[in-house]
């Protein structure tokens, strides 16, 4: 043990021994051994070959798939197993529902019935078959493009509706922008708009569940699952998050959906590495790629990872889901001011979540143009009723806008509160109160 | 060359290099004598009388990182809940305040985090949200800035964004050291507490003292339903040394303590400017002859409003004290709130003594920070004007 540790211990007078450390046992160099006993890199080999790692010259980080843009299993004695057709039928409407639902409300939007929307058009495939292989107990933090997470994990078209309305049955009671979902169980936290925030909160909350685990053998085992956009992974949350999941060995699954842009930006101008997938080996997180196109791939994936994340007492795991993000940002983003309209016209018709399971669905006489027909019509119905429903029901009351903020209002916001009703009172032209459930006396 | 004379300019000057040493002939700003303030039990006796403190109970004398610690063993002890960590806390800490924990109470729920402020409090988070009571440490509140948005746009706004769903991240803490110390210079003197004061859905606490911060803290940890940032004033952690009750014992937030009452100028502060303060009452009431009532803030956010007003309707003039910066600092939001709410009462404009609007340069610290003499000028000029 060096003298400067020494130093500290007697310092301190505590035992270091507790706490496990790389340099516990020694850190000095073994006379004539090929490796490098730093204690920052305690397995590296001696080399006298100067020779920089070039990232240019390694191997890509493959992609893993169960089945080709055709729907055909690219192996032929295997479908995904312990998933019966019933399970796999459900994916798919839960897919078909996300696309029905967002042609409507980005035209909704576009009419000016609500204040803003994103579609997840090409990524269904990710969130529904991320989602298929999590339990109800596990927990799961969001970006925003991830409506099949909460589709397959049981939000009714009705919670949809009120959310994107901001209307009183909204679980986030009118204060947040449309698509930020939220629920307590399954346990799906609310969406935040501040890219990446969730990540480290990820990991934190993963490694709360690892700890009641600990001190509670009769809870199910439960991992966090986290989604971000390769943008998001620019961020210094996405650092912090992966570093301190490893660190503390937390089961959580991060979830990169790597669609090509963020907003305008190119991947080409947002990194320059192999993708994200590359970054968690860095972390020493085990790490894999899929093709988001293939939901068997990554319902796959995602098994295994949950898998792998609750084994050894916990660790993360990184999955890089591959995609194009078919459709623009945002009902607020012209994405043809950026990327050229063939494009996009050529992944939509080359490649599909949708399309892929469908054909894979008719060449197991599962599916037919009947019954797609006759599913997206009914889907198109019951969308168009609960948006009428929500679109007519009142705004929560006006006391939501203060509420919330601490677990009892203030003293001060009470003041406000009497305040503002004291405005409402005194110029009751210039503030339209009849949205409000019970108007005036709502504050 | 400079270089070629240097061994001639580091010979020893006879004088200290840094800090703030009081002038020869100084009247008011001598060094707080921490061991005769008004302010700290220096006996157990005086426990009772004190607000918020349990009257029957054992007491040791300790010093503020000690009842920090002494608070962080109870609350660890109390719930398995309880989790601690950030830099370089499971050898005890920078300021000592973990010592011995991690072995009391095991890696996994008392640990180091990787260097990086926004993981840790973004870890908080997530863990709070599971229903966990972290408390997390910044080494220095200097450094609290990248995880600004952390706390201003998540933690702050989660249980808001929420809404029905019922999850907040109410059970978390996040410590952190503050505030001057003599020789901090830019980034190891900061007192960021009005930023934090600006955003609603968090709770701001500042101590004073070292029975005060056990009782605060325990309470932000198991009492108040809220994400709170609790700030230690740094340079008390070894000098603020009193009488600490031994007991688990809290002190309720967003709940002013009058230490000093009087009937001619409301002296309002918080954290370690409160020794100045008491310092420069002393002087000014044998001087000037005026009675001064002193309040202890203590919760910067939200505040304690009605003991302020009502202390200001009753003297009628008022002065708010603190290190930080006096634009857009407490003080503005303090005398606002006077100006608004007690208009006639008042014979003076409110003052503000705090920190002129420039960084803590290493050199000028002692010209930078309120002073005695600069509070007893306050006081003066107030009661003359």
């Amino acid at each position: 043990m060096s003298a400067h540790l020494l130093r500290r211990i007697s310092r301190n007078h505590r035992a270091l021994s507790k706490i496990p450390q790389r340099w516990s046992s020694s850190i000095s160099q073994r006379p004539g051994s090929d490796r490098v006993r730093f204690p920052g890199a305690v397995n590296s080999k001696f080399t006298t070959d100067m020779a920089f790692v070039n990232p240019s010259t390694m191997d890509n980080i493959p992609t893993y798939r169960v089945m080709d843009s055709d729907g055909v299993l690219l192996d032929k004695n295997r479908k995904p197993s312990g998933v019966s057709n019933e399970e796999i039928l459900t994916w798919y409407k839960n897919m078909l529902t996300v696309s029905v639902m967002d042609v409507i409300m980005f035209e909704a939007q576009r009419q000016g019935r609500l204040s803003f929307y994103m579609v997840s058009a090409g990524e269904e495939g990710i969130s529904v078959g991320s989602a298929a292989a999590l339990t109800p107990d596990d927990v799961v933090f969001a970006q925003y493009r991830e409506t099949g997470v909460f589709q397959q994990r049981g939000f009714t078209l009705k919670d949809f509706m009120s959310q994107l309305f901001a209307n009183c049955h909204d679980s986030g009671r009118g204060r947040n922008m449309p698509v930020h979902y939220g629920s307590n169980y399954p346990r799906m936290h609310t969406i935040s708009s501040p890219l990446a925030t969730q990540i480290p909160q990820a990991s934190g909350a993963a490694y709360a569940l690892k700890l009641e685990a600990l001190q509670n053998p009769d809870t199910p085992p439960r991992i966090v699952t986290c989604y971000f956009g390769e943008g998001a992974a620019s961020e210094g949350d996405f650092h912090a998050g992966l570093n301190i999941a490893a660190t503390r060995s937390c089961p959580v699954v991060f979830i990169c959906r790597n669609n090509g842009y963020a907003i305008s930006t190119p991947t080409l101008e947002q990194y320059r590495g192999d993708g994200i997938a590359s970054r968690g080996v860095g972390y020493g997180i085990e790490t894999i790629r899929v093709d988001g196109n293939d939901i068997f791939a990554v319902y796959e994936a995602m098994r295994e990872a949950r898998r792998i994340a609750l084994s050894d007492g916990g660790k993360p795991v990184l999955i890089e889901a591959m995609s194009y993000r078919v459709s623009h940002h945002s009902t607020s983003d012209d994405s043809f001011a950026y990327r050229a309209r063939v494009e996009v016209e050529d992944w939509k018709r080359r490649d599909n979540p949708i399309i892929r399971l469908r054909k894979w669905l008719e060449s197991e006489g599962l599916w037919d143009e009947d019954k797609e027909r006759n599913m997206r019509e009914q889907l198109r119905k019951e969308v168009l009723k609960e948006f009428g429903e929500a679109e007519r029901e009142k705004k929560p009351p006006l006391r939501e806008a203060f509420e919330g903020v601490y677990e009892e209002l203030t003293e001060e916001a009470q003041e406000q509160m009497k305040e503002l009703k004291r405005i409402l009172e005194t110029y009751p032209e210039e503030y339209d109160l009849r949205e409000f459930k019970d108007g005036i006396n709502g504050l | 060359m400079a270089s070629l004379r240097l061994p001639r300019l580091i010979r020893p000057s006879g004088r200290r290099l840094y800090s703030a040493a009081a002038s020869p002939s100084s009247r008011l700003n001598l060094p707080i004598d921490y061991k005769s303030t008004p302010l700290l039990h220096h006996t157990s006796s005086t426990i009772a009388e004190s607000l918020g403190l349990p009257g029957s109970s054992t007491s040791k004398s300790m010093n503020l990182y000690q009842a920090i610690n002494s608070a962080l063993r109870t609350a660890l002890t109390k719930s398995e809940k309880v989790m601690l960590f950030g830099e370089d806390v499971a050898f005890g800490g920078v300021f000592r305040c973990s010592m011995d924990l991690q072995t009391e109470f095991g890696s996994e729920r008392v640990f180091n985090t990787p260097l990086t402020e926004q993981g840790i409090v973004g870890f908080a988070i997530g863990a709070a949200a599971q229903g966990m009571k972290p408390v997390a440490e910044i080494q220095f509140a200097d450094y609290v800035f990248p995880a600004f948005d952390q706390i201003v746009n998540e933690a702050a706004k989660f249980r808001y964004r929420e809404g029905a769903t019922g999850v907040n991240v109410g059970g978390m803490v996040v410590r952190m050291p503050c505030g001057a110390v003599g020789h901090g210079a830019l980034y190891h003197s900061q007192s960021p507490e009005s930023l934090f004061a600006h955003i609603p859905g968090v709770q701001v606490v500042v101590p004073r003292s070292p029975s005060q911060a056990k009782g605060l803290l325990l309470a932000s940890i198991f009492e108040h339903n809220n994400p709170v940032i609790f700030m230690e004033p740094k340079c008390l952690y070894r000098a603020a040394v009193e009488h600490v009750p031994s007991e688990y014992y809290t002190i309720p937030l967003s709940k002013a303590e009058i230490l000093k009452p009087g009937k001619d100028v409301t002296l309002v502060s918080y954290g370690q400017p409160l020794y100045l303060c008491s310092a420069a009452i002393a002087a000014a009431e044998k001087a000037l002859g005026v009675s001064v009532e002193l309040i202890d803030l203590r919760t910067i956010y939200p505040w304690d409003r009605q003991t302020v007003l009502d202390s200001v309707k009753k003297t009628g003039r008022a002065i708010v004290v603190h290190e930080s910066m006096v634009n857009y600092g407490v003080g503005a939001e303090v005398a606002a709130t006077i100006q608004d709410q007690a208009f006639l009462r008042l014979e003076a404009p409110v003052k503000r003594v705090a920190g002129w609007s420039t960084h803590t340069g290493l050199q000028y610290e002692k010209f930078i920070l309120p002073d005695v003499a600069r509070i007893y000028d306050a006081i003066k000029q107030s009661v003359e004007y």
